[in-house]
């Protein structure tokens, strides 16, 4: 195969980002055991759902509401799922081929994969830049998520540590990239305050999924946004 | 609901999603409205989450060492410090004041 220079950026960018966002499944692992994950279904989690925010989601849910909260978990983790089929959307006339190739691109369709491959400038090169990043990252989070997993264990006593702390860190860390303009700093105020005061009158998860209609009623009435539409994922590579 | 089911249904819920883009006809794409629906579905859930996971005990409000944690990470996350090294110094800002008190 010849390797041009497009070839070559695209696998530079998808290296960077593999190993930035590999890092983040250490801290999922720890967590989801903290939650009351057995090290199994931390692991199964990654491999199977395979999407960060999500995957935080379900196990932060499973963390203040035990599996009473099963219901929430599972809505909090598809809504924010949702996105990922918006960026299969875009995928799909990139990725192209048979079912099959589609299948396989479906489950490492995520913000990272998608980011990278839209970045670069031909189409061969959108093809290396998402199968590089969508796999490096699937072998990377999965090793790193066991890995937090088994140290998350062998810790025992958590709040000692930190780590229900680090929880909302990580939902911070995935929030920050996203916060550039003033509609979406606007819902991510008015979704915190509403779960925050929802907390003492509601089953835990559910004060979350109420902030989540913050975001239906300005997304559908378009409130403080522009008239323009941006693209989809320009912004989304944290 | 076990741990299991919640653990194989919302990765399948996920997984489906990621299916479905693959599917439906590139035309939805263009509407704007989809789009940002959900973008600030993200924004609105990870900001609950935040929200939550900060001053959330069960049914609870309690204010505890996690705000100052929390705190100590939105200030790193501003200047730029990777993620990694920001949950790390959250988990220490927590840990530190619980030993202290």
């Amino acid at each position: 195969m010849v390797r041009t220079i497009e070839h070559r950026d695209a696998i530079r960018s998808s290296l960077a980002v593999v190993f930035a966002v590999s890092a983040y499944g250490l801290s999922f692992g720890a967590l989801a055991v903290t939650a009351g994950l057995t090290v199994w279904q931390t692991s199964v989690m990654s491999l199977l759902m395979f999407s960060g925010g999500s995957q935080f989601a379900v196990i932060g849910i499973i963390a203040s509401g035990g599996a009473s909260a099963g219901v929430a978990a599972i809505a909090s983790g598809a809504l924010l799922g949702a996105r990922n089929g918006l960026y299969s959307m875009r995928m799909a006339p990139i990725i192209g081929g048979t079912w099959r190739r589609k299948l396989l691109a479906a489950q490492i369709t995520i913000d990272e994969s998608t980011a990278v491959a839209i970045a670069q400038p031909t189409l061969h090169a959108q093809r290396v830049g998402f199968w590089w990043t969508g796999t490096g990252i699937y072998i990377g989070w999965n090793i790193t998520t066991l890995a937090g997993a088994l140290l998350g264990d062998a810790l025992g006593d958590v709040r000692q540590y930190g780590l229900d702390a680090a929880a909302a860190a990580a939902f911070l860390g995935l929030l920050w990239p996203r916060l550039k303009e003033l509609q979406p700093v606007v819902v991510a105020i008015a979704a915190a305050v509403v779960a925050a005061l929802l907390t003492p009158a509601l089953p835990p998860g559910l004060p979350v999924l109420a902030a989540a209609a913050v975001a239906v009623v300005v997304g559908l009435t378009n409130w403080l946004g522009k008239r323009k539409a941006r693209p989809v994922v320009a912004e989304d590579l944290p | 609901m076990s741990i299991w089911t919640i653990v194989l249904l919302s990765s399948v819920a996920v997984l489906m999603l990621k299916l479905a883009g693959y599917l439906v006809p590139a035309s939805v794409l263009e509407r704007p409205t989809p789009a940002r629906v959900s973008g600030l579905l993200t924004v609105a859930l990870l900001a609950a989450l935040v929200a939550v996971q900060t001053i959330g005990a069960g049914q609870q409000v309690s204010i505890d060492a996690r705000l100052p944690a929390v705190a100590v990470a939105a200030g790193l996350f501003a200047l730029r410090v990777p993620f990694v090294v920001v949950i790390i110094a959250a988990a220490g800002t927590a840990a530190l004041i619980r030993a202290l008190t």
